[in-house]
């Protein structure tokens, strides 16, 4: 049952099942994103979640933040844990053996959401075949992605989502080096040429595109990949009151553009149409040099000797954008 | 010798016992009895169970708390929906107050607080919310 969330107000009526006193550190982006995956929606919910901050930091022996069914699996197979779950789920019903409960709000057409959590590492990295597998065989659950652009959990070593630039602990900027050397994998268009139904990019700070995509993702039927934006304090080292200024500065600047892709696919596996909307368009698209320096993960670049680093970062933002609007432009 | 869960009715019981002093397979509950439909309840109305971190406090980890002023609040829900703490209180579409047991202190309320001035700010820990209030800023004029 699709939740009427008409504006804010209405939103705020919504009973949170993520509790506070977990240990995340304060302004972490992963807890305001889980809060409005989980509040997108009112159906019983199913949790399984990679290992990375959000799983460590919400179940420290012997609390649990979570008044959802929860599971907590390994560091590489979130997909799979929700992939297992779905398809048991689909047996059960099938065969009339749901809990009672369960099958109640059923059939008052309340089907529960499977939903999967993960870090950029355990997605863009040691997750992905896991990922890739699920998706491929088309199983029915939403897979977001907490994409901090590092493995915040074990001290914040580089991933395949840290983009150009950033300093981490295993790509640190110094005298022979400006950081990391690879701009990030374009892990949207991968799981949308999985031919998932539904993918889509979003950023906590647009509260509003991210419940609808997410209310989107709920209703089809077949694997969900949501790419969210998660600003991390500890890595990023911004302030923790900046969170959601920062997180304003990476969609204002197209580095981090709110977009989806929506396939046709039948159960072969055959794409009959891709279809890409771009859901918010910058009223002035700032440079991205002003996304640059609210983190101090990217000072070092406003060094003279970086400085070209900086140019190179705006000319990828804008061939990416570019390229962006040209498929919305050609509806494919 | 290994305690079953059920045993257990007390908070400070769970502090004190090591997880290798559980029953191998023991779970740990959110709720105290079984809770069929969540997203129905409340939090105040839930029968949380000790071993649910709401029922636990991170506030001592604040050096700065964020003040709640009522006279200029417009109740348009920025600071709920960007809390990563759910410690925000609103109930009926309106801002009630800060869960001081839940609030690490991080100020992103009061950074995306719409009004002038703030109904959200930070003020320091050992301060009483009286005395904040009554040193409250008045309005700024736009330059
Ligand atoms: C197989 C395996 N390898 C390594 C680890 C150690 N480990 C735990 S969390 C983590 C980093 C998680 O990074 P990410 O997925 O980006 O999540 P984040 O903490 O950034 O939210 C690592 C390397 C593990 N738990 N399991
Ligand atoms: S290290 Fe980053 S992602 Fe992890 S809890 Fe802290 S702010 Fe959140
Ligand atoms: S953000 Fe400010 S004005 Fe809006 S509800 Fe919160 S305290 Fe009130
Ligand atoms: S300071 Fe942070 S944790 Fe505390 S109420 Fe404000 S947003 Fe929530
Ligand atoms: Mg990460």
């Amino acid at each position: 049952m699709v939740k009427k969330i008409k504006n804010l107000k209405e939103f705020s009526l919504s009973n949170d099942r993520f509790e506070g006193a977990n240990l995340m550190c304060p302004g972490c982006a992963h807890n305001i994103i889980v809060r409005e995956v989980l509040n997108a929606t009112d159906d019983p919910i199913i949790v399984a979640t990679a290992t990375g901050c959000l799983e460590v930091c919400t179940a420290v022996y012997p609390k649990t933040s979570w008044d959802v069914s929860w599971l907590h699996i390994g560091f590489e197979n979130a997909a799979v844990a929700a992939a297992t779950i779905s398809a048991a789920y689909e047996v059960m019903k099938k065969k009339g053996k749901l809990p009672p409960a369960t099958q109640k709000m059923v059939d008052e057409g309340r089907e529960p959401k499977i939903v999967a959590f993960a870090g950029d590492g355990g997605t863009y990295d040691i997750g992905f075949q896991s990922l890739s597998g699920a998706f491929e065989r088309g199983h029915n659950f939403m897979y977001v992605c907490l994409d901090n652009e590092v493995y915040a959990n074990t001290g914040g070593q580089r991933s395949s989502s840290t983009p150009i630039g950033a300093s981490t602990t295993t790509s640190p900027a110094g005298s022979v080096s400006y950081g990391e050397k690879m701009m990030k994998k374009s892990m949207v268009e991968i799981m949308a040429d999985h031919g998932a139904p539904y993918v889509a990019q979003v950023s906590p700070s647009k509260w509003k595109d991210l419940v609808k995509k997410v209310q989107k993702g709920f209703e089809v039927n077949g694997p969900v990949y949501i790419n969210a934006q998660s600003a991390c304090t500890t890595e990023w080292k911004h302030a923790p009151e900046d969170t959601i200024e920062v997180s304003d500065l990476g969609v204002d600047s197209c580095v981090w553009p709110l977009y989806e892709i929506i396939n046709e696919r039948d159960e072969h596996g055959i794409i009959y149409s891709t279809k890409l909307n771009i859901t918010y368009r910058p009223k002035k698209k700032i440079p991205v040099e002003e996304y640059l320096a609210a983190q101090p993960r990217f000072r070092h670049l406003f060094k003279p000797e970086n400085r070209h680093i900086i140019d190179l970062w705006q000319k990828a933002v804008d061939a990416r954008w570019e390229y962006l609007q040209k498929r919305e432009e050609a509806g494919v | 010798m290994a305690k079953d869960l059920k045993e257990i009715k007390d908070i400070e019981e769970i502090k004190e016992l090591g997880w290798d002093e559980l029953l191998p397979g023991a779970a740990l509950f959110s709720f105290r009895e079984p809770v069929e439909d969540v997203a129905e309840i409340p939090m105040e109305e839930r029968p949380y169970a000790p071993t649910n971190s709401h029922e636990w406090q991170v506030g001592d980890w604040r050096v700065e708390k964020p003040v709640y002023n009522r006279d200029y609040c417009i109740d348009c829900q920025f600071c709920w929906v960007f809390c990563p703490d759910m410690s925000i209180l609103s109930r009926d579409k309106k801002m009630i107050g800060v869960v001081y047991e839940h609030c690490k202190g991080c100020g992103i309320c009061v950074e995306v607080c719409p009004t002038n001035p703030k109904s959200l700010l930070m003020f320091p820990e050992h301060m009483d919310n009286q005395e904040a209030l009554a040193m409250w800023p008045k309005k700024e004029e736009k330059k």
